[in-house]
C-alpha cells in the first residue's frame, strides 16, 4: 500500500445491543447506542475537525474544535462528548461553527512554531490538517505574545524526542499513557498557560521517568511534539506494509512504514486483533538489530572450531555441509543427525526444518526451543483438554471477573496484553498473583492484587493442590459443569486426593510458605468469579513439575467450570513470537504437525505419501537428550536455526562440551551467536522484515509476516533450508512460502482452512480452522473438550531434587525484563541497552546485608554447576532466601549456574529453582574472562583475499 | 547414553505418576518411556543395571523388556 495515515474515528467504538438512527448533514446514519456524534459522522464519511480526540482514548472535550449544532439543542456542543440519539438532526458545517473553529485554531497557531517547511512532520501533522480544514488564513493576534517556543527539546529517550514548543496541550499523550498503556508516566503539569506535558516527577526527563517507551504517546500526538528520531533522520514514510512483530507471543501487528528500502518506523496497526493498535518498546522501536554491524550476511565454513571462519559462496557452503552430513550419516546412521527449529522463525520455516530432519536426515531428532519454555504446556493441556494450546483469545480478558496470574510477569514479558489486563482490572476485576517475586502487577497505579501468594520457588503444585482442596472441601466445585463436561469417575478420584488433609493450606504452609488464610481467601475468590481466568508463564513450566503444574491449573479451571466461554480459560503466555506455531508445526521429536504421535501409522502414512519417503516410527531425541548423546558419541551433527542454545539452555558447561563433541554444527542465524563459537558452518539468516510467512501467537492466531525489504543475505530462511535440502539431493521446489503453507494445510487437520490468500483477505485466523470451524476458533472447548471428556489428573507434589543447604543456601530464579528479549541477540543490538546494559542479581536487603553486599556491588553467584559474577540490586521485590536474575547477556551467562534438573514429563529445564550462594566479588570470574577470550578467538573471520587464496 | 541419568529420569517419571496407584503408575511409566524416549535411550535403560531403579520404574522397565522380548 502507499502511505496513508490510519483511519481515526475520533472516539472509541461502542459495543451495544441497541442502535440509534440520526441525521448528520442531511445523511441518515445508524450507530450503536452511546456512539459519539464525532464517530457517527466519521462512520458516514464526514470529518468533523478535531485535535484532542482520537479513537483509542476516551473523549476529552478540551480542544473545542469539534463543535457541532443540533436541532433543538442549545449552543454548540462538542461532538466527541455528545452521544448520538434517536432522531437527532446534526449539522457539522455551518458559518457559525466555521467562525468558532477558526477562532480556536487561531489561538493554537499563535503559540506554535511556524516551521512547517522544515518540520520533521512534513505534512504528516494533524494540526496542519485541521488548520486547513477550518480555513485558517491568518492569525489576528500575531505571534509576538507570550509563547512556549523557547522550551528545550527533551532528547533523552533513545527512540523519540519531546519538543514542547510544538505541544498544543491536547493531553492525547497523557491519556494514551493512562488509558492505553496504563503506566501513567505522563501528566499535565501547571495550569492555564503554564500547562505543559511532563514525564515523571519534577526534574525527570522521559528517560529517567517511569515511561516504558511503548510509543503510545508518540502515536497519539497530533503534531511533531512527540516524534520518532528515525522520522527526523530518515524522513516521512512513503509506504506501509502490514506485518507481525517478531518479539514475544502476543503477536502484535504493525505497519512497517518505509521510505524506499529503508524502514522508518514500526507503527502498531489499529486493526490488529491481538494488539488493537498498541505496542511495547521492543516491537515499536527495537528493530535496529536488522542492520547492526554484527550481522553476518555471507555463508562461512571451517573444518574445526579452533580455526577462523572462511567466507565462501552459498554453493560452497551448502556443498561442504551436505558432504559432512552425508559422511556422518553413512558412518553413524541417520539417528546421529538432528535439528532444532526456532520459535523466532515462521511456521513455514519451522515446518521445513522438521521436514528436512525427518525426510532428509532420516531421523526424528528434531526439537525446538519450546523444549526449554512451554513443552509442559503441550503435555499438560493435551493430557487434560486434548489440545496443546491455550483456550481463549486475548479479548476474552474483557469479560473476566477474577484473573489469576501464576508464574508470569506480563508487564515485562507480554506488555501489550498486560495493558489490556490492566484495563480490565481498573474496571473492577479482581487479581490473584502467585509468584515468588512481587511483580509490578501486585501493586501499581490503579492496580492492586487482591491476593499475592509469594510462594517458595518449586512449590506451584502444592499451592494449586491446596487451592483445589479449599474449593472441593468447601463445596465450591461446579458439579454441574463437571458432570456434563468431565469424566466423573476421574473427578471423584481427584477430589478424594485433593480433599485429603495433607493437602490443606494449613498443612502445606510449611512447604509453600504461603499463609493458609491468604490461600483460602484466594481460592474462594477464584471459585466464585463468576468468570475466572488463569494466565501463566514460564514460572509454571520451567520446574521439575512443570507439566504437573499445567495439569493442576487445568484441574482448577475444570473444577470451577471456568472453561468454554468468554472471560475464563487457561491461557499460557508464550515467550517467543512463534512458540505456539513451532509446536504446531511438528517440531517435537515425538509428534508430526498437528500434535499427532510419530507412532500413529495413519498420520505417518499421510506424510510418507506426501513426501514420498519412509519415516522412522520411533520418537527422536529432545535437545537435552541430543546433548547427552553427543557426549557419548551417538549424536554427531546438529542444524540449529535461529536459536542460541549455548546461552539459553541450562548448564552452559555441559552444552559447550556437547557441542564441542559434535562433528558438524550448523548455525543458521543473523549473528555469530554463542552457539556459533562451536559451529563448523554458519548460514546467514534473514530478519522478519526480509521474509514472508506466518507466526502463530499465544491465542492460536495465525498472522502474516510480510517482506518489506530484500534479505541482506540474499535468501529468506525457508530458501536456505530448501537449498540445504537440495544440496542433499532432496529435490524440493517450493516457489514461495505460500506453497509451504499449502502443504501444512494439506497435512495438518487444524490448519486445513489456512492459506496465505485467506490470511491476506481476513487478516488472521485462530486454529483450528477446518470444516467444523471454517472461520477459526477464538474460544476452544465450548461445547465439549477436544479429547471428549475433560480429564482430571492427580498431581501429587513431588519436591525438586535441587536442595538448598549450607553450601548453597539461597534459591535462584531467573526471568526476563521488559526491554530485553530472550538471550538478547536482537535487543542487545539496539538502544534498548540504555535500560538494561547488564544482568543484575536481585537480592533481599537482609540477604545482602548478611553478606556485606550493597546495591551495585559485584557478587559471585555460584551453584553446583558453575559460577559467574554480576552486580547486585538490593530490593524487597524478592523474599529473603530468594535471588533473581535475567539471562539476556552472554557476559553474565546466567545459565552457567542453572542445573540440568528438568520437568519429569518433558525435560523442560528447571530454570526457576537453583540452589546458589552469593558472595562479594571484585570482578569477573576466571571462567568469564576465559569465555570472552575463547569467544573472540572463535569469531575470527579470515580476510576475503586470504579466503580467495 | 549415561545410564545413571536415564535411571534418574525413569525414577522421576515414576515418582510423579505414583499417586495414581502402583499398577497404573507402572503402566503409565512404561507408556511414557515408549512415547517419548529415543530408541537408544530405551535400549540403554533396558540393558542397564535395574538395581538403582525405584520399584515402579523397575517394574515399568521390566514390562518394556518383556514386550521387546516378545517382539
Amino acid at each position: 500500500m502507499g502511505y496513508e495515515r490510519q483511519s481515526d474515528f475520533g472516539t472509541p467504538e461502542v459495543l451495544a445491543e441497541t442502535s440509534v438512527t440520526l441525521t448528520i448533514d442531511g445523511r441518515p446514519v445508524t450507530v450503536p447506542s452511546g456512539t459519539s456524534l464525532m464517530r457517527a459522522a466519521a462512520e458516514c464519511g464526514g470529518a468533523i475537525p478535531k485535535l484532542c480526540a482520537t479513537d483509542n482514548v476516551k473523549a476529552f472535550g478540551s480542544c473545542r474544535l469539534c463543535l457541532i449544532e443540533v436541532d433543538g439543542m442549545r449552543g454548540t456542543p462538542a461532538s466527541c462528548t455528545t452521544p448520538a440519539a434517536e432522531g437527532m438532526v446534526v449539522h457539522t458545517q455551518t458559518p457559525r461553527l466555521q467562525k468558532l473553529r477558526k477562532g480556536v485554531m487561531e489561538l493554537y497557531i499563535s503559540d506554535h512554531p511556524l516551521d512547517c517547511l522544515t518540520c520533521s512532520a512534513n505534512n504528516d501533522c494533524e494540526l496542519q490538517d485541521q488548520a486547513a480544514a477550518v480555513g485558517l488564513r491568518d492569525v489576528r493576534y500575531g505571534y509576538g505574545g507570550d509563547n512556549h517556543l523557547g522550551l528545550a527539546t527533551d532528547t533523552s529517550n533513545p527512540y523519540f524526542d519531546f519538543d514542547p514548543s510544538k505541544c498544543i496541550a491536547c493531553s492525547r499523550c497523557v491519556r494514551a499513557c493512562d488509558e492505553v498503556q496504563g503506566t501513567l508516566a505522563l501528566t499535565i503539569d501547571g495550569r492555564g498557560f503554564a500547562s505543559k506535558v511532563s514525564a515523571g516527577q519534577a526534574g525527570d526527563d522521559f528517560l529517567s521517568s517511569e515511561c516504558v517507551s511503548c510509543g503510545a504517546c508518540v502515536q497519539a500526538c497530533p503534531t511533531a511534539t512527540l516524534q520518532e528520531k528515525a522520522v527526523k533522520d530518515i524522513g516521512k514514510p512513503e509506504r506501509a506494509v502490514i506485518t507481525t512483530c517478531a518479539y514475544c507471543g502476543v503477536g502484535c501487528t504493525f505497519r512497517a512504514e518505509m521510505r524506499g528500502e529503508q524502514l522508518v518506523r514500526m507503527v502498531p496497526w489499529k486493526d490488529g486483533k491481538a494488539n488493537h493498535g498498541h505496542s511495547c518498546v521492543k516491537g515499536r522501536f527495537a528493530w535496529g538489530y536488522a542492520n547492526h554491524q554484527d550481522r553476518i550476511t555471507s555463508p562461512m565454513i571451517r573444518d574445526t572450531i579452533d580455526q577462523p571462519w572462511r567466507k565462501v559462496s552459498w554453493d560452497d557452503a551448502l556443498r561442504f555441509t551436505a558432504a559432512r552430513l552425508g559422511t556422518i550419516k553413512a558412518q553413524y546412521g541417520a539417528r546421529a543427525l538432528g535439528g532444532i527449529t526456532s520459535s523466532r522463525c515462521t511456521n513455514e520455516e519451522t515446518f521445513l526444518v522438521q521436514k528436512l530432519v525427518r525426510a532428509g536426515f532420516g531421523s526424528n531428532n528434531v526439537d525446538t526451543c519450546a523444549r526449554v519454555c512451554h513443552s509442559p504446556t503441550g503435555y499438560g493441556l493435551k493430557t487434560t483438554f486434548g489440545t496443546s494450546a491455550g483456550t481463549q483469545d486475548f479479548d476474552s480478558v474483557e469479560q473476566s471477573d477474577v484473573i489469576l496470574v501464576i508464574g508470569a510477569n506480563p508487564t515485562d514479558a507480554h506488555p501489550v496484553f498486560a495493558s489490556r489486563m490492566k484495563q480490565r482490572l481498573r474496571q473492577g476485576a479482581k487479581l490473584i498473583v502467585i509468584d515468588p517475586r512481587r511483580i509490578d502487577l501486585v501493586r501499581m497505579p490503579h492496580v492492586e492484587a487482591a491476593h499475592h501468594l509469594p510462594l517458595q520457588p518449586g512449590t506451584n503444585v502444592a499451592v494449586l493442590t491446596a487451592m483445589a482442596h479449599v474449593i472441593v472441601t468447601e463445596g465450591l466445585a461446579d458439579e454441574q459443569f463437571i458432570r456434563e463436561r468431565c469424566d466423573w469417575d476421574e473427578y471423584q478420584d481427584w477430589a478424594r486426593f485433593v480433599s485429603n488433609p495433607r493437602h490443606s493450606p494449613e498443612t502445606l504452609e510449611a512447604v509453600t510458605r504461603v499463609l493458609a488464610g491468604d490461600l483460602r481467601a484466594a481460592a474462594r475468590l477464584f471459585a466464585t468469579g463468576p468468570n475466572g481466568a488463569i494466565y501463566y508463564g514460564l514460572g509454571v513450566t520451567e520446574h521439575s513439575q512443570g507439566s504437573s503444574t499445567v495439569m493442576a491449573i487445568a484441574n482448577l479451571a475444570m473444577v470451577t467450570g471456568n472453561i468454554g466461554r468468554r472471560g475464563v480459560g487457561v491461557n499460557p503466555l508464550r515467550g517467543q513470537n512463534n512458540v505456539q506455531g513451532a509446536c504446531d508445526m511438528g517440531s517435537f521429536p515425538h509428534e508430526l504437525s498437528g500434535y499427532r504421535h510419530i507412532s500413529d501409522g495413519d498420520a505417518r502414512a499421510l506424510f510418507e505419501n506426501d513426501w514420498q519417503v519412509a519415516l522412522d516410527p520411533e520418537p527422536g531425541l529432545r535437545i537435552p537428550n541430543m546433548l547427552d548423546a553427543a557426549l557419548d558419541g551417538s549424536f554427531r551433527a546438529l542444524y540449529v536455526q535461529g536459536e542460541d542454545i549455548l546461552q539459553s539452555d541450562p548448564n552452559t558447561h555441559h552444552v559447550a562440551a556437547a557441542l564441542k563433541a559434535m562433528e558438524c554444527v550448523i548455525v543458521h542465524d543473523l549473528f555469530l551467536n554463542e552457539t556459533a563459537d562451536y559451529a563448523h558452518v554458519f548460514l546467514p539468516g534473514s530478519t522478519f522484515l526480509e521474509k514472508t510467512g506466518t507466526f502463530t501467537n499465544a491465542e492460536r492466531r495465525i498472522q502474516m509476516v510480510r517482506k518489506v525489504m530484500e534479505p541482506a543475505n540474499g535468501m529468506e530462511d525457508w530458501q536456505v533450508t530448501q537449498a540445504l535440502a537440495n544440496a542433499m539431493g532432496l529435490g524440493w521446489d517450493y516457489a514461495n512460502s505460500g506453497e509451504i503453507m499449502d502443504e501444512i494445510s494439506r497435512l495438518t487437520p487444524s490448519f486445513a482452512g489456512v492459506s496465505h490468500a485467506r490470511l491476506d483477505s481476513e487478516g488472521s485466523l485462530q486454529w483450528p480452522v477446518n470444516d467444523a470451524a471454517p472461520n477459526g476458533s477464538p474460544i476452544m472447548h465450548i461445547d465439549g473438550f477436544v479429547r471428549g471428556k475433560g480429564k482430571f489428573v492427580v498431581t501429587d507434589y513431588v519436591p525438586t531434587d535441587e536442595k538448598t543447604g549450607p553450601r548453597f543456601p539461597l534459591l535462584l530464579t531467573t526471568g526476563r525484563i521488559l526491554s530485553q528479549y530472550n538471550v538478547g541477540a536482537q535487543t542487545r543490538r539496539t538502544q534498548n541497552t540504555v535500560w538494561h546494559p547488564e544482568d543484575l542479581l536481585e537480592m533481599h536487603p537482609t540477604d545482602a546485608e548478611n553478606r556485606g553486599l550493597n546495591d551495585g556491588d559485584w557478587a559471585r553467584l555460584a551453584s553446583r554447576t558453575g559460577e559467574t559474577t554480576l552486580r547486585v540490586m538490593v530490593t524487597d521485590r524478592v523474599a529473603p532466601g530468594v535471588v533473581y536474575t535475567t539471562f539476556h547477556h552472554p557476559a553474565t551467562q546466567a545459565n552457567v549456574v542453572t542445573t540440568e534438573y528438568s520437568d519429569w514429563a518433558t525435560n523442560c529445564p528447571e530454570y526457576k529453582v537453583t540452589a546458589v550462594q552469593v558472595m562479594p566479588s571484585n570482578g569477573p570470574t576466571d571462567w568469564q574472562e576465559d569465555y570472552v577470550a575463547w569467544s573472540a578467538r572463535s569469531r575470527r573471520i579470515v580476510a576475503a583475499v586470504e579466503s580467495a587464496e | 547414553m549415561d545410564s545413571s541419568h536415564l535411571v534418574y529420569m525413569a525414577n522421576q517419571i515414576a515418582r510423579n505418576l505414583a499417586a495414581g496407584g502402583d499398577a497404573a503408575a507402572v503402566a503409565a511409566t512404561a507408556q511414557h518411556i515408549t512415547d517419548f524416549w529415543d530408541p537408544r535411550m530405551k535400549a540403554a535403560i533396558l540393558a542397564g543395571d535395574h538395581e538403582a531403579l525405584d520399584p515402579i520404574a523397575r517394574a515399568a522397565v521390566e514390562r518394556l523388556a518383556s514386550v521387546q522380548r516378545k517382539i
